[in-house]
């Protein structure tokens, strides 16, 4: 029992040296000359584009269902009109966030887990690396910068199609123009929400591209240990994606008030 | 005093490598994985133009040898030079540059399967022979597809080819940057006889034509009495017969013998 116990720390330690060493890894190709520009690109298409309908209605559907709930609990406190404040908050501080990332966690730092996973079993990796040309720049750094650069948008469309979705909920019962619900949410939200909040996006996007990256690229060579790369790096990226949102939160609060 | 003589005679050993005639010399090359010990006590020099075939079990360490020439896996004890360098004693950049000298076949040919058959040729053209002319890279791709007979299937991805054929277009792919050295894992591993053949008489032909000198790892007995030039047989992680096909064939010893009936 302690002696698992034991092991699984040392486990641990021993992957976050690994990941240590990756992260300078990509660190050093990041500003190596022959940045691949088409290759970065079309991971911006594959990452970014391809996931908008995803996030899109997920968001929508969070959006619709909050304000669903929020009001009976504001109607009891006859605070209705707080409905749009309490949303644009909720939506655009945290539930946008962090929901856009752990979807993107599930599709596509499994989907980079998964790819690079196959692509290190067929030797494709290797073959790459053995020609003499950089597996890291062409395979890592793209995907990274990608995902560093799409995650923060498809968050900025998460939040509006969250707010649409509560305009819609609310229109249900009442009856508010879209202008005036986008108006109130905008005036009740001020810099010190919105700098932090997308702060952290940046930093979601970053490492559910580093932990796919991560996952995949050093799978091992068996055909099971590409679903292992998919599933890990979906566990380990989301768990990153919940510590961040701490931190974030934590160190914004320090510096604001 | 002995001493000094042994001394020397790595010298000259170091000076023979560097005259060029020997493109990979390896002395002592021991390399084990936890407690198996896969390579004991590796010697061999392959020269330059030659085919050197390399027979032994799967599981024997045949490709563990090839990867560390290449500087994939770093053995644990030996000498190992390539072109005359000491492979273990390189940077990173000349690593590279050393690389780039070198095609490696997989044994799976290890096609990007995200880009097409023409795509995957440009990678290297591009990438590691910065070649920026079109028409260039065009022609270049189209003529080292049309050796290895691929040409109609330039514009497929390779999920849509054969095991044949995507053994063939991974030859093409590490063809394409002109290597001088070859490093063949089992090119005809999986393939019917007749195009067993077929990659046989290309890997022959290839030697004839760019003046290659080749490492061919194979089971296919066929295959190495058409290539080799010189015959290797591993066991129990030492080569223990070499010489002509013919001679290792007719050997007297009964592991060596087992392999060609
Ligand atoms: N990177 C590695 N890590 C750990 N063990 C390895 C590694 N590469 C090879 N081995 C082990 O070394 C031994 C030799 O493997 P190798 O792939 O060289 O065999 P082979 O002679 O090429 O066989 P085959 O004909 O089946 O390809 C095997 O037992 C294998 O498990
Ligand atoms: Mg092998």
């Amino acid at each position: 029992m302690a002696d698992e116990v034991l092991k699984g720390w040392r486990g641990w330690f021993a992957e976050s040296g690994e990941q240590l060493s990756f992260f300078k890894v990509f660190f050093r190709n990041l500003f190596r000359s022959g940045f691949e520009w088409s290759e970065f690109v079309r991971q911006c298409y594959e990452i970014g584009y391809k996931s908008f309908t995803l996030v899109g209605t997920t968001a929508f559907i969070m959006g619709l269902v909050l304000a669903l709930q929020l009001r009976p609990t504001l109607i009891g406190f006859g605070a209705e009109s707080m409905l749009p404040k309490s949303l644009a908050v909720s939506i655009v501080k945290e539930i946008g966030p962090v929901i856009t990332a752990i979807i993107c966690a599930g599709k596509i730092a499994s989907g980079i887990g998964a790819e690079l996973g196959s692509m290190k079993v067929t030797e494709q990796i290797d073959a790459m690396e053995v020609s003499g040309a950089n597996p890291v720049q062409y395979l890592v750094v793209t995907r990274i910068l990608a995902t560093t650069a799409m995650v923060p948008l498809l968050t900025l469309l998460g939040d509006v199609l969250g707010l649409l979705g509560g305009f819609v909920a609310i229109n249900v019962n009442g009856n508010v123009s879209l202008f005036l619900y986008f108006n109130k949410c905008i005036s009740s939200l001020g810099f010190s929400d919105l700098l932090p909040a997308f702060i952290k996006t940046i930093f979601f996007g970053f490492v559910i591209g580093f932990i796919g990256c991560y996952k995949g690229y050093n799978s091992n060579k068996g055909t099971e240990s590409v679903g292992l790369a998919a599933n890990s790096a979906v566990v380990a990226a989301s768990l990153w994606i919940f510590v961040i949102d701490a931190i974030v939160v934590q160190v914004s609060n320090i510096i604001i008030y | 005093m002995r001493h000094t003589e042994s001394e020397k005679t790595v010298k000259k050993n170091v000076r023979s490598a560097g005259r060029g005639e020997e493109v990979i010399y390896v002395r002592g090359l021991k390399k084990s994985f936890g407690k198996k010990d896969v390579l004991k006590n590796i010697n061999f020099e392959v020269n330059k133009g030659e085919n050197v075939v390399v027979l032994g079990k799967s599981g024997s360490g045949k490709s563990v040898i090839i990867q560390c020439l290449v500087g994939m896996i770093s053995p644990d004890e030996g000498e190992l030079r390539v072109f005359g360098e000491e492979v273990s004693a390189l940077t990173e950049k000349q690593l590279k540059k050393l690389r780039i000298r070198i095609g490696f076949l997989f044994q799976s040919g290890a096609l990007y399967d995200s880009m097409t058959v023409r795509e995957n040729m440009q990678f290297p053209l591009i990438r590691i022979l910065k070649m920026n002319d079109q028409n260039e890279i065009d022609k270049r791709v189209e003529e080292v597809l049309k050796s290895v007979g691929l040409l109609d299937s330039i514009d497929k991805m390779p999920s849509d080819l054969s095991g044949g054929m995507r053994k063939r277009a991974g030859l093409a792919r590490t063809l394409v940057v002109n290597p001088e050295l070859m490093l063949y894992d089992e090119p005809t591993t999986g393939l019917d006889p007749i195009t067993s053949r077929e990659i046989s008489n290309l890997v022959l032909e290839i030697q004839k034509k760019y003046k290659t000198t080749s490492i061919i790892i194979t089971h296919d007995m066929e295959c190495a009495a058409i290539t080799a030039d010189r015959v290797l047989v591993l066991n129990d992680g030492e080569f223990i017969a070499e010489g002509s096909f013919e001679e290792v064939k007719s050997s007297k010893d009964e592991f060596v013998s087992s392999f060609f009936k």
